[in-house]
């Protein structure tokens, strides 16, 4: 039995987030009525030319910056010849020989492994239209709204050896751009999406196997699911003989298959050639300054900040850090907490997380904000409330009844640790429970938890339960 | 008579009120009414251009009226015009208005002048005769067997015939040039990025430049005045400051340094033609000129290399015109590969069709290096002989024309002859230079010559000066077709 591996490329469109399109001023606001964000420009109306847009070319460099590549001081747009109804100028505005951003990596760990994914390159070019094909009965229609709104096309050496690693790539890629601000991240709307280049080849062969392309995969399981069935299929017909043929696939989500698209014989000549409407793109010092200052900290940066300043375990701040709403949620809240960031990140953790997974909610949205989830740590750790109460308070907060502060004065919820009230309810206790006490006394000291809870029980979990173990051991020894 | 009269001079008539823009209008929109046999026009709206003459009238009551209130000119088809049909001479935008200004219509609007038509072209700016017209072939005034030359013929046509006063045209291979050397006018093509693009039909985005065509350098001035420019709305636009031309036309040719252009002057060179322009060059020479003998070595390279690289870029410029948004759609198709051909079979005339074909094979993979790559390198050596030459002279002259303007129908069966017709102009696109065209005499059968004067980059001023100055001491460009008289 041969042992076969996989190999992987991708290439990511990753739509940018600018306020214009990315050769017109036109707006790029998604979900507008068809055809209301679709100027002259977009229409490609006789006449009319490309002006490249700068915030777009800003966010490009703050990419090839954080991937460590080479910003191209000198590149060139290209036109990518075709005709289809969603692509008004019969060609796409793309880079092909000289692209703006090359070489750099991706890093990343899956458990303790270490990965790192050589990317070739990353070049700017336009998104085509959308057509329409079931709301007209037998006529298609055409949605120019996408037309020329700008993508960052981020394409990696054939680096990968599973399925699960294209999609943690995936996933270190998707984390950076948004971290970077340069894309809203969203898969459904399709600011992300993914084609795979796929191959197979005996264990131990160094050359590449004949690949194919898998087009249309716009999630996280998808891609895995999309990957697992090639990988199977192209097995499948090498061991009964056959020849994997070169050609495009296009995954069927809903089949859970992949099915040929195109062949390379039928694979296009798109005549490329340098656009000439648009002058060579020079990125003088002024621009990479600009990008340079408006590079926020990148997640590995973070991640390793978080453990030597906070004092994290590497577990934790990996997870905290792997979002940069997450991350900065956490920042402010440890400000908030008087600076313990070991508690705020036990309630990130646990608290936070649960209820945010269980609303279906996401931190911008979430009823808690940092200074009061901070609030709410300060109010623990200065004694005016137990742990166990700020779990109360922290449900009532999310059930938006105020600050942690109000919660408490509001219920009555401080805790008490008051000796003469505590050392009432402790002789209370003991005189209901002779039976534990006399375990206790025979050296059953477990029991002292029970008698904690006895004494927690009357107080309405409002007493300090370090004073009551230290009461109640006294009373014990007596 | 008011179409006599040069546009500069209108222009003072009009403020010195000695005659109306709403009169002017009037007496050029029954000139052209009564000249419809030159075919000069493909849209005339004589309401919209009184409707503007009106606005103008009340400006220049008003004093303090823009530099070109109540002049009457005419556009090249190739400019989108808002409110009047754009159909760069072809079936395919027959239908076709436009919902913008370009920037060239918007500036001279702004400056005053008054919009009478669009003329008529060479499809898609394609040819050097205006026969390839999906609107039929337009006549010279001078003789009206004969071509008026082209892509913009009818601009030079109608301004020859003088049906208004002065035209815009585009040039990309020498038709604003060829034209106005054909029909006995001043035509300049300035530097590419001079002019903004926005808005005109693109054939070949790297050659195509707009500019005036006129009776005069002083009117050429006047319009390049208005027209030249930064535009944001084009990339390839120049942002360069815009001299002051009718101060340059003062400039004096004193030590104006002259290069004669061996290849252009080639033993086979039409005897009249070679006559007239020496005859003009010493009228020059009286002036204070020195005349430098220099040569362009590539300059036989310049038609392979432009019919590369035009093509190439029009095959793509031209995909958008696929049916689906705007323009001609064929009202038969079964599925959406018919709609394209057959739109597009039917809504290109066979010019623009050889030169898709050409283009699209120029671009294909396996002949991109050997085609359209090889052609770059020679048009970089092509610019490299002409930065040489200009080194040791201000600007270099030749004729404009191989012969003086041909029978309709003559080069229709053989492209490539036609092609040659652009054989002096083209090369100056090429390098991306200004250059103009002055008419320098007639030839015995009284067709006019025309001279070509190519200057350094945005050097336009000097070349305007010499054909200022050579107009004030010369009469050919004041000669007019038997019917104006």
């Amino acid at each position: 039995m041969t042992e076969w591996e996989t190999v992987i490329g991708l290439e990511v469109h990753v739509q940018l987030n600018t306020k214009s399109k990315i050769f017109s001023p036109t707006a790029t606001t998604y979900g507008a009525p068809a055809n209301t964000q679709a100027s002259a420009v977009d229409l490609a109306l006789p006449g009319v030319l490309p002006v490249i847009n700068r915030e777009a070319v800003l966010k490009a460099i703050c990419f090839g910056m954080a991937v460590g590549g080479t910003i191209e001081s000198h590149s060139i747009f290209a036109r990518k010849n075709y005709f289809y109804p969603d692509l008004p100028k019969g060609y796409q505005i793309s880079q092909f020989e000289l692209p703006i951003v090359s070489g750099g990596s991706i890093r990343f760990e899956v458990g303790d492994t270490h990965h790192e994914i050589r990317l070739v390159r990353a070049h700017l070019e336009e998104d085509a239209g959308k057509s329409v094909h079931d709301a007209f009965g037998r006529l298609s229609g055409i949605d120019l709204n996408r037309a020329g709104t700008p993508l960052l096309e981020v394409v990696t050496e054939p680096d990968m050896r599973s399925p699960a690693e294209a999609v943690a790539y995936l996933r270190t890629l998707h984390t950076l751009v948004r971290y970077l601000d340069i894309c809203d991240g969203n898969l459904q709307e399709g600011s992300f999406r993914c084609d795979a280049n796929v191959s197979i080849r005996p264990q131990g062969q160094t050359t590449l196997g004949t690949r194919t392309e898998l087009k249309n995969i716009n999630s996280f399981r998808f891609v895995e699911q999309a990957l697992d069935y090639e990988i199977d299929r192209q097995i499948a017909v090498v061991e009964s003989g056959g020849a994997i043929a070169q050609e495009t696939r296009l995954y069927d989500a809903d089949q859970g298959h992949t099915r040929p698209m195109r062949s390379k014989e039928e694979a296009h000549d798109y005549r490329y050639f340098p656009d000439p409407d648009l002058p060579p793109l020079l990125i003088g010092d002024d621009l990479l300054k600009e990008a340079s200052a408006a590079l926020p900290e990148l997640p590995d940066n973070r991640q390793a900040r978080f453990v030597t300043e906070y004092g994290l375990t590497v577990a934790q701040s990996r997870q905290l850090t792997r979002d940069r709403d997450l991350a900065d949620f956490f920042e402010s809240a440890v400000i908030a907490a008087a600076g313990d960031a070991f508690e705020v990140a036990n309630w990130m953790g646990g608290e936070m997380a649960a209820a945010l997974n269980r609303d279906q909610c996401t931190l911008k949205d979430a009823p808690i904000t940092p200074v009061m989830l901070g609030d709410l740590v300060v109010l623990m750790n200065n004694g005016t409330i137990s742990g166990r109460i700020a779990k109360t308070v922290f449900d009532a907060m999310w059930q938006g009844d105020g600050s942690a502060q109000e919660i408490v004065d509001l219920r009555g919820l401080t805790q008490i640790s008051d000796s003469d009230a505590l050392e009432k309810t402790v002789e209370a206790v003991l005189q209901q429970c002779p039976s534990q006490v006399a375990q206790y006394q025979a050296g059953e000291t477990k029991v002292l938890g029970f008698l904690v809870g006895q004494v927690m029980k009357m107080t309405e979990g409002k007493a300090n339960p370090q004073k009551v173990n230290e009461i109640l051991k006294r009373h014990l020894a007596d | 008579m008011p179409h006599r009269q040069s546009l500069s001079t209108l222009g003072q008539m009009l403020r010195r009120r000695e005659i109306g823009s709403e009169e002017l209008v009037h007496h050029f929109a029954d000139r052209i009414d009564k000249q419809q046999d030159l075919n000069a026009f493909i849209t005339v709206d004589t309401d919209y251009a009184l409707q503007q003459a009106r606005t103008a009238d009340q400006l220049l009551a008003g004093g303090n009226p823009p530099p070109l209130a109540g002049l009457p000119i005419a556009h090249k088809d190739i400019f989108c015009t808002q409110g009047m049909l754009t159909t760069c001479g072809s079936k395919m935008l027959a239908n076709f208005l436009s919902p913008y200004d370009a920037t060239v219509v918007r500036r001279l609007q702004d400056a005053g002048a008054v919009t009478l038509g669009k003329t008529n072209m060479d499809e898609f700016a394609m040819g050097s005769s205006s026969e390839t017209s999906h609107f039929g072939p337009v006549h010279n005034p001078w003789n009206r067997d004969r071509v008026p030359g082209g892509s913009s013929g009818g601009s030079a046509a109608a301004v020859a015939a003088r049906l208004v006063s002065a035209a815009t045209g585009t040039d990309t291979g020498g038709s604003i040039r060829q034209p106005a050397s054909f029909c006995g006018l001043t035509g300049l093509k300035p530097t590419y990025g001079r002019v903004s693009r926005y808005g005109m039909v693109a054939y070949a985005s790297s050659l195509d430049q707009g500019g005036p065509i006129t009776q005069t350098a002083e009117d050429a001035a006047l319009m390049l005045q208005t027209m030249a420019g930064f535009d944001a709305r084009d990339s390839t636009s120049l942002d360069a400051p815009v001299p002051d031309y009718a101060a340059s036309l003062k400039q004096k040719l004193e030590g104006l340094r002259i290069g004669l252009v061996s290849e252009f002057f080639d033993p086979s060179l039409d005897p009249d033609i070679n006559a007239h322009v020496r005859e003009a060059l010493s009228e020059l020479e009286k002036l204070g000129a020195k005349l430098i003998d220099v040569s362009l070595p590539n300059s036989a390279a310049g038609i392979p290399c432009y019919y590369v690289i035009a093509p190439a870029e029009a095959s793509s410029n031209l995909s958008r015109f696929d049916g689906v948004r705007y323009g001609h759609r064929s009202e038969s198709y079964a599925d959406l590969q018919a709609l394209y051909e057959n739109t597009r079979a039917e809504g290109f005339g066979a010019e623009v069709k050889r030169r898709i074909l050409v283009g699209t094979y120029a671009l294909s993979a396996g002949y991109y290096e050997a085609y359209y790559l090889k052609a770059q390198q020679v048009r970089r050596r092509i610019a490299d002989d002409f930065s040489q030459a200009l080194t040791v002279c201000d600007v270099l002259v030749g004729p404009t024309t191989p012969t003086t303007a041909f029978l309709l129908g003559e080069k229709t069966t053989n492209p490539v002859s036609m092609y040659l017709d652009d054989i002096f102009t083209i090369t100056v696109n090429l390098a991306g230079l200004p250059a103009l065209s002055l008419p320098v005499g007639f030839d015995p059968s009284g067709l006019p010559i025309g001279m070509q004067v190519i200057g350094n980059y945005l050097d336009e001023g000097t070349l305007l000066a010499i054909g200022h100055r050579f107009q004030e001491v010369t009469d050919w460009h004041l000669r007019v077709p038997g019917e104006v008289a």
